[in-house]
């Protein structure tokens, strides 16, 4: 028996040599080890066994048994190994075609500026005021300090509807329902929105743009508080070198006025194309809000004082962006568009 | 305004400081310079030369030959073509080695074999710009005035070393539209003093009032208006000084009289007009508005019919010019005119202003009358014109000043604190500084109690009328640079954005990052486009402009959907078929046929997409967007907006959808379902006429969405117990809407549905043309327990029972 079994192993062992897939191994493993296999049978004899034979039978057989499954099992292994090796070598793909693009849009560059100017404001401590594109005469001009008449109105060439009615000229007519709004309290907002102007399109003029305007009215507002304001918006909005610059302007709703420049963003004041050599960009309007306007809004220039500053979003967004034509902003051409589409 | 730095010179002493510090400090000021340029545009080596003899060129029928003398001891000979060179004139020679603008270099040449030294010039050919020259020197060669020394450069002749600032003048500082007013800036700013001119008036026996007589009859119109007679004139061109001045200032020298008119207006501020006093009937001068439809003509020989709001000068029964704006033609000063009429006046800005904008006549007068003349100068510049007239054309002038109205020039006191100037700026101020500003301004004052400075503003400065207005001369002389920089004291405010702006904000974050594009387009469009969407509204009637720039701009958008097609057009013409693009914006609505009120304002969302859904790529087809895209963006809108379960939609064939595939948007409100807007596919003959592929729209307003917007997030507890799900199909007519399935499944079971969605839409042969199968997934929860199968089944079959009874489905198994 023992020469059985030493013979069974020998076989198994040249078998397993000859074997080149798992099928193949999973036939010898049932062929010599399954429950009607060789080794069974074999050791099914163990019962004709005297008392003394069998234990050395036995361990033969479970010699002869590990051995077996030692080799299959590393056969196992190899083959395991060898078919994750293949199946690797056939899943593997070429990493430089480009990915699959997500959709993505992007936020008009004109509004993507007013959001980014709202939330410098907004960190300020302003909030948002809106009002109607449509306005009253009364609202846009004469409670400005600009009764019908005035030559000043000739600043702003306007679209009339009717002879009370038109398309605001300003953001400015906002601030005036802020006021009467907010019935003599104090005032801290910034209003965005379209205006119109009648003006003939070119590369820097469009009859329709957009204009952020903000006022503040308390007690003690000076001057110096305009500037140190606006100081702190151009350093959020262009960095902690931007500097300010104010020379003295005329509107007919501030008193004194000034126009702001900025230190170029592009030359960082060094002088270059974009600045003309100056150095400077002028960015916005501001000055102190002339007492008539404050009497109009039902406020007593006596007791309380302000400051308004304004500025055109279309202004901003080609300074920001390097864009040479503001009609780009209306043609709304896709190649154009996307390139907003990021940080 | 243009000043020229050398005339500016005769009222300020500018020695010491160039053209440019001039400009830098005037614009550092408050006033503006756009530019300064040098009068001299390229011209070395011009002088006077006398033309000593002309023959006629051998070869040459157009060509004279000339022998020049230049005041030197050679005697040049030049070959000139203008037909006007003549001996004995004197003109401007540009010898061998002249320079002349445009870059031309003089040589010695041979014109048709004769041999040339030099060149005679023309005006033009010296740099002078065209449209300022005297008719007689627009063409041929510049004959200059006999009494020049021979060889003095033509720069200095004609003042061409110069340079003119550009003044670019806000409406406020109108002083400053005249020498003396930018004299006086330039005095302020540079500590300097102000040289009045002087006029000069030689008493004679004549009287003015034996010869004019002035009488106003529309006082609110006028408020001042004085003449003066100047007797026996003679017409003649100016002397060269004061052509070059008026040149420099961009104003065409005509002759004498109407040149000094313009030179005191360009000195002073103060328009004058010069008539001829022999064709103004019987001298009389009378001030009153028109008559309506009564005819003037202007002297650019324009007919101007009148009306009522416009102020005239008659001779008392004719108008013989409009007050402010231009003088009529029938008393135009002439080369035969003999006798002068001046007048110097004061007419209300308002109505110059009114009559000149209705007739679309603006003049050098009308500019400076509508802004306010200085009511101190009218006197002085008629005596000032009257003295010129008597020195240069040789005129006399009668005795005293015919006039009607007040003069008005008292000075208006304004008093300000020094206290409030440094609380308004946040300066510090001291009583001196403010005093030496007022000073250099060239304002009287007074200081009393608690250094109230009460100040006597000048007339010249009609736009100081406040304290600010102080403060700001103050302010603008101290430096604008020197003003303090300090932060708002009092508490802070927290900063915030409103909830429509919150929700504008997150819609473009949403719908970007769905890949669409945001457009901004023009709020005016075509009346034809307004016509295209009108359902969205009920009251459309578009809102005109009164006077647009073109029809195509005319009136104020009704939709957002029309401009979002014409951005596809666009686009698609640049070879991109896929867009797809949405805008936030206004439209406009109005119910009147006039506006009395603002029209309807109101806030939308609109959207458009056409060809793919994302671009073809070496591993993704490109596949067609249809309805579903575009109802898949406004379900997730809703989804964002927490309105999700108030929403429904319905089929619904508005104007220029595709009747078949379009939805309207109903929102749930306190008022019922009320329509919010629409999303389909545009009319097929639509886009075939606009060359798109398929397109979908939507279109919703955004009112109601801000106001049923839930931005509370409310926490559901997950669920505790096993769900239990059922599929079926059942096949049901092709004109059953899944919606309805739904409804009715959701209506049948109840809180124990959990959910019901469709997963599979089935039409082929085997049902017939008529029926399609509807796929549904159901699932049926209960929160507290598990729910055992048979109420499953039970509830379950309920539903199966109610789709057969209320739709005819039929269950397939």
């Amino acid at each position: 028996m023992k020469e059985r079994l030493e013979a069974l192993r020998t076989e198994a062992l040249e078998a397993l040599q000859q074997v080149t897939d798992p099928g193949a191994l999973n036939e010898l493993r049932i062929k010599y080890l399954g429950k009607k296999g060789g080794l069974t049978e074999i050791l099914r004899g163990m019962g004709g066994l005297s008392a003394e034979e069998r234990p050395v039978i036995g361990q033969v057989g479970n010699e002869v048994r590990g051995a077996i499954e030692a080799a299959i099992d590393e056969l196992q292994e190899r083959f395991q190994r060898e078919e994750t090796e293949s199946r690797l070598r056939a899943e593997t793909i070429d990493v430089t075609l480009p990915g699959k693009a997500p959709l993505s849009g992007a936020v008009h560059p004109l509004n993507k500026v007013a959001q980014e100017l709202e939330d410098v404001f907004i960190g300020m401590g302003y909030t948002i005021a809106e009002g109607p594109e449509v306005e009253e005469d009364y609202y846009n001009f004469e409670a400005l300090n600009l009764p019908k008449n005035h030559p000043a109105r000739d600043m702003q060439d306007s679209f009339y509807i009717t002879d009370e009615i038109l398309m605001r000229t300003h953001t400015s007519p906002v601030q005036v329902r802020t006021m009467k709004q907010m019935n003599g309290k104090p005032v801290k907002v910034i209003c965005p929105g379209k205006v119109y102007r009648r003006d003939d399109d070119d590369a820097t003029h469009s009859f329709q743009f957009n204009q952020i305007e903000g006022l503040v009215i308390d007690k003690n507002i000076r001057m110096s508080d305009l500037k140190g304001t606006l100081l702190q918006f151009v350093q959020q909005m262009f960095g902690q070198q931007a500097q300010i610059r104010l020379r003295p302007s005329f509107f007919p709703f501030t008193e004194p006025s000034a126009e702001v420049d900025v230190t170029c963003v592009q030359c960082q004041g060094h002088g270059c194309r974009m600045c003309k050599q100056t150095g400077w960009l002028e960015i916005l309007g501001c000055g102190m809000v002339h007492p008539r306007v404050l009497e109009m809004g039902g406020y007593d220039p006596e007791e309380v004082s302000g400051f308004a500053f304004g500025m055109g979003v279309e202004r901003i967004a080609l300074l920001k962006y390097g864009i040479d034509d503001i009609r780009h902003f209306y043609a709304n051409d896709l190649r154009f568009l996307n390139q907003f589409a990021r940080m | 305004m243009n000043v020229s730095y050398k005339w500016l010179n005769e009222y300020v002493d500018l020695s010491g400081l160039s053209p440019e510090e001039i400009a830098e400090r005037m614009t550092r000021g408050g006033i503006e310079i756009d530019r300064v340029e040098s009068r001299n545009q390229g011209v070395t080596g011009v002088v006077v030369g006398y033309v000593k003899s002309k023959e006629k060129h051998p070869d040459a029928d157009k060509l004279n030959v000339c022998k020049v003398d230049v005041g030197t001891d050679e005697e040049l000979q030049i070959v000139c073509g203008a037909a006007n060179v003549d001996s004995g004139q004197h003109v401007p020679v540009a010898v061998v080695g002249a320079k002349l603008p445009g870059g031309m270099n003089i040589k010695r040449a041979k014109l048709r074999g004769v041999e040339s030294q030099g060149m005679i010039c023309s005006a033009k050919e010296l740099g002078l710009p065209d449209k300022l020259l005297p008719r007689e020197q627009q063409e041929g060669i510049l004959v200059l005035p006999a009494d020049l020394k021979l060889g003095t450069p033509i720069t200095e002749v004609l003042g061409l070393e110069d340079a003119i600032l550009e003044l670019d003048l806000t409406p406020n500082r109108s002083d400053c539209l005249s020498m003396l007013g930018a004299a006086y800036e330039v005095a302020a700013l540079t500590g300097l003093d102000v040289k009045l001119p002087e006029s000069r008036i030689i008493d004679t026996a004549e009287q003015a009032s034996d010869y004019v007589s002035v009488a106003i009859e529309a006082e609110e119109q006028c408020h001042h208006y004085s003449a003066r007679y100047i007797k026996g004139v003679k017409i003649a061109p100016s002397p060269l000084w004061l052509q070059n001045r008026l040149v420099a200032a961009g104003v065409r020298p005509i002759n004498n009289i109407v040149d000094i008119t313009n030179y005191v207006m360009l000195e002073y501020g103060q328009p004058l007009h010069a008539f001829d006093a022999d064709l103004v009937s019987g001298g009389r001068i009378v001030v009153r508005m028109a008559h309506d439809g009564e005819i003037l003509q202007t002297l650019d020989d324009q007919e101007r019919k009148l009306d009522s709001s416009m102020l005239v000068i008659t001779d008392g029964e004719q108008p013989i010019a409009l007050a402010g704006v231009m003088g009529g033609a029938s008393s135009e000063v002439s080369a035969d005119t003999v006798n002068i009429l001046l007048e110097s006046a004061r007419f209300d800005g308002g109505t110059v202003r009114k009559t000149s904008r209705q007739l679309g006549l603006r003049s050098e007068s009308s500019a400076r009358f509508e802004k306010g003349v200085d009511p101190e100068r009218v006197l002085l510049a008629l005596d000032r014109a009257a003295g010129l007239m008597a020195q240069l054309a040789g005129g006399l002038v009668a005795e005293g000043v015919v006039q009607a109205g007040e003069v008005g020039a008292e000075p208006a006191v304004v008093s300000v604190a020094l206290a409030k100037i440094n609380r308004y700026l946040g300066t510090t101020l001291s009583g001196l500084e403010v005093k030496t500003i007022f000073g250099r301004l060239g304002f009287a004052f007074e200081v009393a109690a608690d250094d109230v400075f009460e100040v006597s503003v000048p007339t010249r400065r009609g736009d100081i009328t406040r304290d600010v207005d102080l403060i700001e001369e103050v302010a603008r002389l101290y430096g604008y640079d020197n003003i303090p920089t300090t932060p708002i004291e009092g508490a802070s405010t927290p900063g915030s954005l409103t909830v429509p702006q919150a929700i504008r904000r997150e819609l473009r974050k949403r719908l970007t990052n769905a890949g669409l594009h945001e457009a901004i387009s023009y709020s005016f469009t075509s009346p034809a486009q307004t016509d295209l969407f009108p359902d969205l509204a009920e009251q459309v009637r578009p809102v005109r402009l009164a006077m647009p720039m073109s029809e195509d701009r005319s009136v104020l958008r009704t939709s957002l959907l029309p401009q979002l097609l014409e951005i596809a057009a666009y686009n698609r013409n640049r070879k991109n078929d896929n867009v797809t693009v949405f805008e936030i914006g206004s439209v406009f609505h109005t119910d009147e046929e006039t506006l009395t009120r603002l029209p309807h304002e109101k806030h939308r969302l609109a959207g458009l997409l056409t060809g793919s859904r994302r671009q073809s790529q070496w591993n993704v087809k490109a596949e067609a967007v249809d309805f579903y895209d575009a109802k898949g963006l406004l379900e997730e809108i809703f989804r964002l907006l927490g309105v999700q379960n108030s929403i429904r939609y319905e089929a619904a064939a508005p104007t220029h959808y595709h009747p078949g595939r379009t939805a309207a948007v109903l929102l749930e409100t306190g008022r019922g379902y009320e329509r919010i807007g629409f999303v389909g596919q545009l009319h097929p003959e639509q886009q075939r006429d606009l060359d798109l592929q398929d397109t979908y729209l939507f279109e919703l307003e955004l009112g109601q969405l801000y106001d049923a917007a839930d931005a509370a997030i409310v926490y559901k507890a997950l669920p505790r117990f096993p769900a239990s799900g059922r599929d079926i199909a059942v096949v049901v007519d092709r004109t059953v809407q899944a919606g309805a399935l739904t409804a009715a499944i959701a209506e049948t079971a109840g809180e124990l549905l959990e959910s019901v969605e469709v997963f599979d839409i089935y039409t082929g042969e085997k049902l017939g043309a008529e029926k399609k199968s509807v796929a549904l997934s159901l699932i049926y929860r209960h929160s507290e327990r598990t729910l055992t199968d048979e109420e499953v089944t039970e509830l379950h079959g309920k539903v199966v029972a109610q789709l057969e009874e209320s739709f005819g489905a039929e269950l397939r198994k």
